[in-house]
């Protein structure tokens, strides 16, 4: 069992949880900021399969790494344009409009990746984000590795933690933002729409997911393959219950869904004998009994889920 | 005529896709027909493909009326499977077929709905959203399924593919038309559809479902058991689609494997949706989308252009299904 213990303290452990913890944190922070302003979106497996996709084929056509995420992000942007057309404008399904975009989204980023790649035995890669050198940072003991040796795009996400909080706490923006997710009528009545708050939130979560997606191609792997995303979208939409829909919670719960992660990761190959997949499972339990623990006192967003429509009381 | 002009708009839009990559899109849809329905032989395979697809849609359709949230029906699907790859292995041996099929087809529908009870209840006691708890349930029962088929199910002579033990060849389901794979698990899943369709309009039951999904206060209030209404639901709705997983093992493969479903449960959705939840269209819709299921393979192997075309255009009619409601009486809110 002490083997068990040991793994806590080795630095590669707390460097996973960063690196595996990214794309969960842009994911859920896109997620939130969507259901801040009302808008539930399921879209958001899908749309992170296509910011993975488009971000990888992106490098791999020649663009720089960053100019990848960029384009993913542009990507996500359309697709959430797409879902807010039909929630916001139309005032369809929520539920039903998500699933749809998931299907479509990833449904559509496999038939252009088989499109416009050809595929051997292999799955063609590109060279990814590198580990960012930190001078003294990185080279601390213990501490160096275990934190600051991450690729650049963890420590943007990390930035956007706080940006957002930020953002819904302190400006203008972000309170027409909270208050249209409340009572978008209140929102109305002071000169402002709801409506096109709602679009911008949704278009602008939407490239964060598929910022988060994107991450999964230019620096945890460096390929595209189809199902990659593995259900990381439906985890993020439980984080951010889990968060309360706040963004530095949700900070908080994607750290500690990773530690979670990647001890499970480093605990099969000691634990010889039990299945795989009993750890492989642990992530999705471990959601469900998040959402379970919160439920009694979640603080949802009071016009979560429901359209509205001018004049309409 | 809703369904029509949005799976038209689909095609349509789809064609595009398809121009992308250097086909006529004509001669493809052409191909997908001709792949589909083209020999006697596509014929029974699409309508074999159309019997899980009737069944995991009325699973949809079910839920989705009451606003039941199903988007487990993929889990409930291969919890169904290996139950009755499980028990029709060894538990019922020694039974005649006559008896051994229906127990096991049941055993299955009770796995399915087990499987959705869970996440119901957390529901409607504790405010837990069911969308969310049944779609991680699908990776979680897929998972087990890959526990099981590698370990205490693993087929001896299997050669080391993870596949689980074989059903009993007495318990197959017999052939509907000879020489091909279609089998009469398709009697079964059209009699489950007209049934579902007697219940839901013909009972006070299936009006109580209706009216706790339009207006769960207004049901209530007229003295409608709302969470006992709901919970029923649930359980016809994952036993549906458990059922669809053993009539897949009893009718098709005869084991459980992990890759057994293309996506049946996810698919349901689209055909509950195309059918506007009614079970009669479910039957229509499915034919529908195992058309494209079985047109896109032939077309692919004809053509070159990507199979996954065959997602894309069921994906992008659920979309224009759901705008083309909008026009219609039915309209889905919220």
């Amino acid at each position: 069992m002490n083997e068990a213990l040991d793994i806590l303290t080795t630095a590669s452990l707390w460097a996973a949880v960063l690196r595996i913890a990214t794309p969960l944190i842009f994911g859920s922070l896109g997620a939130l900021i969507c259901e801040r302003s009302g808008v539930l979106n399921l879209g958001i497996e899908g749309i992170m399969t296509m910011g993975a996709m488009v971000g990888w084929l992106s490098v791999y056509l020649g663009s720089d790494l960053w100019t990848g995420l960029a384009i993913a992000a542009v990507s996500g942007a359309i697709f959430g344009l797409l879902h807010a057309m039909l929630t916001v404008v139309l005032g369809l399904s929520q539920h039903v409009s998500g699933l749809g975009i998931t299907l479509f989204a990833s449904s559509l980023s496999y038939y252009l990746y088989r499109l416009i790649v050809q595929v051997g035995d292999l799955p063609p890669t590109i060279q990814p984000f590198q580990p960012l050198d930190i001078p003294v940072l990185s080279n601390l003991p213990f501490l160096g590795e275990a934190v600051f040796l991450q690729a650049a795009p963890t420590y943007l996400a990390i930035a956007l933690v706080g940006l957002t909080a930020w953002m819904l706490n302190k400006t203008p923006l972000g309170l027409a933002l909270r208050m249209t997710g409340e009572n978008p009528a209140a929102v109305e009545a002071q000169g402002l729409d709801p409506i096109r708050i709602r679009i911008g939130a949704v278009m602008a979560g939407s490239a964060l997911m598929a910022v988060g997606g994107a991450f999964l191609t230019t620096v945890a792997f460096n390929s595209f393959f189809p199902t990659m995303v593995q259900g990381r979208g439906w985890i993020c939409i439980a984080l951010v219950v889990f968060a309360s829909w706040k963004p530095g919670k949700a900070l908080a719960g994607a750290l500690l869904f990773a530690l979670f992660d990647a001890y499970q990761l480093r605990l099969q190959h000691v634990m010889d004998g039990v299945p795989y997949q009993l750890f492989l499972m642990a992530p999705y339990v471990l959601s469900i009994v998040a959402l379970v623990l919160v439920a009694r006192r979640a603080q949802v967003p009071e016009a979560l889920m429901m359209p509205y429509r001018k004049g309409e009381r | 005529m809703a369904p029509v002009g949005a799976v038209t708009v689909a095609l349509v839009l789809c064609a595009g896709l398809i121009g992308m990559a250097g086909v006529n899109p004509l001669k493809a849809y052409a191909e997908m027909i001709n792949g589909a329905f083209g020999s006697r032989l596509a014929i029974t395979e699409t309508l074999t493909r159309a019997i899980p697809l009737i069944l995991t849609g009325l699973a949809a359709a079910v839920a989705f009326r009451s606003r039941i949230w199903n988007i487990g029906a993929e889990g409930q699907f291969y919890l169904g499977a290996l139950f009755t790859a499980w028990a029709g292995h060894g538990l019922v041996g020694g039974l005649p077929a006559i008896l051994a099929i229906p127990i096991l087809m049941i055993g299955g529908m009770i796995a399915g709905a087990l499987l959705l009870a869970g996440p119901v209840l957390l529901r409607l006691r504790l405010g837990v959203d069911e969308v969310v708890t049944t779609l991680l349930l699908n990776f979680i029962v897929i998972l087990f399924v890959g526990m099981m088929v590698e370990g205490p199910l693993k087929d001896p002579l299997g050669f080391g593919w993870p596949q689980s033990v074989p059903v009993d060849r007495a318990f197959m389901l017999p052939d509907l038309v000879a020489r091909s794979r279609l089998h009469i698990g398709l009697l079964v899943a059209l009699s489950a559809a007209g049934l579902i369709w007697l219940v839901l309009s013909r009972t006070v039951f299936g009006a109580e479902t209706r009216a706790a999904g339009l207006n769960p206060r207004a049901a209530a209030f007229s003295g409608i058991p709302l969470s006992q209404t709901l919970f029923l639901v649930s359980l016809l709705s994952g036993g549906l689609a458990g059922l669809a997983g053993a009539i897949e093992v009893l009718g098709v493969t005869g084991y459980v494997t992990t890759t057994m479903s293309p996506g049946y449960g996810y698919a349901g959705i689209v055909v509950a949706m195309l059918a506007a939840l009614h079970p009669a269209g479910v039957v229509g819709a499915a034919l529908f989308v195992a058309t494209i299921f079985v047109g896109a393979d032939a077309m692919s192997r004809a053509t070159g252009v990507p199979s996954f075309i065959a997602d894309v255009i069921m994906s992008v009619s659920l979309l224009t299904m759901l705008t083309a409601l909008l026009f219609t009486t039915y309209r889905i809110r919220r």
